[in-house]
């Protein structure tokens, strides 16, 4: 006759080693390998700290990715104790793994006696289809994507190089995203400045852009400042921000972002443009150069033609703000080279892309110092900051 | 003859060239030579003293020559300079 399910149970269990909760507890920190063989939707309402979810149905034909070592010790639960136990005879028995226990009471115990639960941050299955194509990659997957969803970007102008890298960024799904700009829309920006519309010349900047992103995006938040950034509120804007990306126009703006970056070490992906060439940086505070390490004084007015109104090949911006949109979500991720200690020239016309190398400067009146060294009246300073501005107007 | 990249801003001051050839055996000589066929540029590329300007940088292939031996640092025939005086722009 065949045997109940009760009895099949009993007979299963005293085939088995079993382990108290209390023990897998001692044994987490040890790195042990721990699976989880409840079904997904049950894995992602909380599971045991690096438990790995690898479904019973699965079981078979997924272990070995998660556990390759036969003999390495390998602990099993459930939501009770009972599906693991049947996994754990089907681990020895058929796939010959030499120390596998099944979790006594499992995750239901677990949780009575109070230990810790982690819970799992998922993707809504609208995001899944949104960012289907970067969980495709392995470099991004669900984790990465969770970063950028996370991370805080902050773009310093919604003009020429703000407008493909906010449109970029928000796509790719960064979950908040500031823009720093006290202009209005005007009519000779739509040649080169993409995130705004003919319709909305005379709108704020901050505003037209936050339109754009909602309508491309409704997963990221945009915090506008319709405002410039000047030495009396640059901390308070910056700071929390993960990531900056500065298209700023003018010298003195350059160099009061480069020292506040410093002092709350918070990375700057950098471009600026002119004519027909463009150049870029990634300056990450402490780990390469700085600003003034590159340039230690701006040039004379005369010879700073961002001062005034100059020309722009129109889609040069564009290749530049997704260049440093590309910078900012390596750095988000943490994968690849950014271009630290770098600096990357590109000339249109000429179709090249050229790199010369720049070093930290152990003299540099910023990045040689300690962040709290540095006090708020050299923030932004340079010989002759007085003359330079009222020369630029 | 090295050959010097010239950038937007300085443009002018060369007939709108890209890039030129100058003779000297080191930095210094290469970039005198430049600004003695283009004069214009003497007062962006050198302070009064004849010291580099500190807002432009120069590097030979991809090196700051300030990392070299600055405006003595030996250029070869086939050597390229890069001249890079500080650029802001964009947003507006």
């Amino acid at each position: 006759m065949s045997p109940s399910g009760a009895e099949l149970l009993r007979r299963v269990k005293s085939q088995i080693d079993e382990v108290d909760p209390s023990e897998v507890n001692e044994l987490i920190d040890e790195g042990v390998t721990i699976i989880d063989v409840r079904g997904t939707e049950e894995f992602a309402t909380g599971h045991l700290p690096g438990a790995r979810s690898i479904p019973r149905g699965h079981l078979e034909s997924r272990i070995e990715s998660a556990a390759p070592d036969r003999s390495a010790e390998l602990i099993l639960y459930c939501e009770s104790g009972i599906r693991s136990a049947y996994a754990v005879r089907t681990l020895k028995e058929d796939l010959g793994y030499e120390h596998v226990r099944s979790m006594t009471g499992g995750i239901a115990l677990w949780k009575d006696r109070g230990y810790e639960v982690e819970i799992p941050r998922t993707l809504t299955s609208e995001q899944r289809e949104r960012y289907s194509r970067h969980l495709l990659i392995p470099e991004i997957g669900a984790d990465g994507q969770q970063k950028l969803l996370d991370a805080k970007v902050l773009l310093l102008g919604a003009g020429g190089l703000g407008s493909p890298t906010a449109l970029y960024l928000a796509a790719a799904g960064v979950g908040t995203l500031g823009i720093v700009d006290d202009d209005v829309v005007d009519l000779s920006n739509l040649q080169r400045q993409v995130i705004h519309s003919t319709e909305r010349v005379g709108v704020a900047k901050v505003d037209s852009a936050a339109e754009s992103i909602r309508a491309l995006n409704p997963d990221v938040k945009v915090v506008k400042y319709p405002l410039r950034i000047d030495a009396s509120n640059i901390m308070g804007i910056i700071e929390g921000y993960d990531v900056i990306v500065d298209g700023v126009d003018n010298f003195p703006t350059r160099y009061l972002l480069n020292d506040a970056t410093v002092r709350l070490k918070i990375p700057v992906v950098s471009a600026s443009i002119l004519g027909f060439d463009g150049q870029l940086s990634v300056f990450k505070p402490y780990e390469g150069p700085c600003y003034r390490c590159l340039f230690r004084e701006p040039p004379p007015a005369e010879l700073a033609p961002s001062c005034g109104a100059n020309g722009v090949l129109g889609v040069l911006p564009g290749t530049m703000g997704l260049l440093q949109a590309t910078e900012v979500v390596k750095l988000i991720l943490g994968i690849g080279d950014p271009a630290i200690g770098r600096l990357l020239l590109y000339d249109a016309l000429g179709a090249t892309l050229t790199e010369v190398k720049v070093h930290r400067d152990p003299d540099c009146p910023i990045c040689s110092r300690d962040p709290e060294e540095i006090s708020d009246e050299e923030m932004g300073a340079f010989p002759d900051y007085e003359a330079f501005c009222a020369a630029a107007g | 003859m090295a050959t010097i990249k010239i950038p937007p801003v300085l443009r002018a001051s060369v007939g709108g060239e890209k890039e030129l050839t100058a003779s000297g055996g080191n930095v210094g000589e290469v970039l005198r030579d430049l600004v003695a066929g283009h004069p214009a540029t003497q007062s962006q590329l050198f302070s009064a003293d004849g010291e580099l300007n500190r807002y432009v940088n120069v590097y030979l292939n991809d090196e700051d020559v300030r990392v070299l031996d600055g405006l003595d640092t030996t250029v070869g025939e086939s050597d390229t300079l890069v001249i890079l005086p500080a650029m802001a722009g964009g947003s507006r």
